[in-house]
């Protein structure tokens, strides 16, 4: 069962973080048009190639996305597909093109996130208040509209600083160890030119002297809104041997889908990427221990935590002190998010989830600059969508 | 944000499926679904058993009494409509009777709040929409 190794990411392309007044404004399918351009360019390959496309959704139009693309980048397709897995989006683009490059049904595959909420606005039609529902639904018949927002269970802080309640209450909570994971991803950043917060060290005290936004989650230790944009291209063997970087092998994946809101997980702290990461290591063949590099979704510092431990980086329960006993920065003994991830390079929307994936290509290419993990040959990539309640795993190998 | 503190708190609009637990509610009482299949109850109101999709629920009043199974004190408005309601006390209930249930705290400070601790419900009626909500307390019978 599963992939046999043979599609990979063979071009990559991350817009620098820009702070919200500094975007350019563009509507998505113009910044999918620019990013699909720039992972065609960075593989070397000619964008005559492609014949498969993946996207979360443009905001032009609420429907027929795939052939709205295919229309305006004028890239006839033999698959074309949405994906709507919130953070886990990105991850789950990559080993569904993976899947239909090896099955045979397209050659090279466009996987891209416009990450810009920064679109030009109408002069005729009035402007569309974005609401504050966020990733709830105040839609009629909604669950979220009838059971969680008139409580003020909205939004990601509240829930999150939930889990990381309940993680407290059965198994202990150490507010330096989680700064501390804040800490090494800035430290990851400055060394990463296009990440927000590069040249901005921060200590275990900044962190724990940042204002408490949701107890036990303080500001330093949630995501920061930016504009960007991030995506790769996915071929398969024959075209990887024309492509001009080290192939990247999607070597195995795991998703797993378990619900919406948090309320209702069976168990709140033991999360979804375990199932998913067990799969991805049994299909790829591989052991934990031959990860060189991990970039986990980290909309917040208890998510990287928990990850880790639901992953099998560390047992369950011990995350606290395994983080605190390892280095995370891309000079350590096990590399996190070597390009700050989304706490320090910024969270670029939607594209957040691609930051990763790139995150891992980029490392295994060889690409990373001064942030290059050492004999980096294999990259464990996650994906998190809502709250902790749908996760992709992936397995990346240079050969 | 610039939202004005005005902004006025969504309320629930009962649906044909959720119907008698707002109604059960405003009658201080709580009801939720029951699938003798699968032996189990259910929440939030379903049409078809959640897992098994047995067309065999049933509403059962309950007790509404339980623990709380994880709570935040959330400094920081959640939203524009609670920017003059912080702190938040955002918890999830676990009931007696199985199933866990998004509400609000009132009636404890803060710093009191323990995961595990027995809380009562409170029906919260708005007379603005007429809707009452369930929101917990610490038991007063334990």
């Amino acid at each position: 069962m599963g992939l046999r190794g043979e599609a990979a990411i063979v071009g990559i392309a991350e817009l620098p973080a820009l702070k919200l007044k500094d975007a350019q404004p563009a509507f998505t399918i113009d910044q999918y048009a620019r990013l699909a351009q720039q992972v065609c360019a960075d593989a070397g390959l000619e964008p005559t190639l492609v014949n498969g496309l993946v996207t979360h959704g443009i905001g032009e139009s609420a429907m027929f996305a795939p052939a709205t693309l295919s229309e305006y980048l004028g890239l006839p397709l033999d698959f074309g597909e949405r994906v709507d897995l919130g953070g886990a989006t990105a991850a789950g683009m990559v080993w569904r093109a993976a899947a239909a490059v090896e099955l045979g049904i397209c050659d090279a595959v466009l996987a891209v996130v416009p990450g810009s909420l920064a679109v030009p606005r109408s002069q005729r039609r009035p402007a569309v208040d974005p609401g504050w529902y966020g990733a709830s639904s105040n839609n009629y018949g909604s669950p979220q509209a009838e059971f969680e927002i008139p409580y003020g269970n909205v939004g990601q802080n509240g829930p999150y600083a939930q889990i990381a309640q309940r993680y407290a209450a059965e198994f202990g909570y150490d507010p330096e160890a989680t700064a501390a994971i804040a800490v090494a991803q800035r430290t990851n950043a400055c060394a990463h030119p296009g990440a927000i917060f590069h040249g901005k060290p921060i200590t275990t005290q900044d962190v724990l002297d940042s204002p408490m936004i949701a107890d036990p989650i303080h500001m330093l230790e949630v995501v920061m809104r930016v504009h960007g944009g991030a995506g790769v291209l996915i071929v398969n063997a024959d075209l990887a041997k024309r492509a001009r970087n080290r192939p990247v092998w999607v070597k195995g994946f795991g998703e797993h889908v378990a619900f919406k809101t948090p309320t209702y997980a069976d168990d709140l702290v033991r999360t979804p990427i375990a199932r998913a990461a067990d799969r991805a290591f049994t299909m790829a063949g591989l052991e934990r221990t031959d990860v060189d590099m991990a970039s986990i979704y980290d909309c917040y510092t208890i998510t990287v935590l928990m990850s880790l431990e639901d992953a099998g980086f560390c047992a369950k329960g011990t995350g606290m002190s395994w983080v605190r006993e390892h280095d995370l920065t891309f000079r350590g003994d096990f590399p996190v998010n070597t390009a700050g991830g989304q706490l320090s390079f910024g969270q670029a929307g939607m594209a957040g989830g691609m930051h990763h994936v790139v995150d891992g290509a980029r490392q295994v290419m060889g690409r990373a600059g001064d942030a290059q993990v050492a004999d980096c040959h294999t990259a464990f990539v996650t994906g998190n969508g809502g709250i902790m309640s749908e996760q992709v795993a992936l397995l990346l190998q240079g050969e | 944000m610039n939202a004005p503190t005005t902004q006025p708190k969504p309320m629930p609009e009962p649906t044909p499926v959720s119907q008698p637990f707002w109604d059960a509610l405003a009658e201080g009482r709580v009801l939720i679904q029951y699938s003798p299949s699968a032996g189990e109850y259910v929440f939030y109101p379903r049409t078809l058993a959640p897992r098994t999709l047995a067309d065999d629920l049933e509403w059962r009043e309950i007790s509404g009494r339980g623990t709380v199974y994880t709570f935040t004190v959330a400094d920081r408005p959640t939203a524009p409509p609670w920017v003059d309601a912080v702190p938040q006390l955002l918890a999830v209930v676990e009931w007696d009777e199985g199933p866990r249930v998004s509400t609000e705290l009132v009636g404890v400070e803060p710093a009191d709040i323990r995961i595990g601790m027995r809380v009562e419900p409170v029906f919260d009626r708005d007379p603005d929409s007429g809707t009452t909500l369930l929101r917990y307390r610490p038991d007063t019978t334990s």
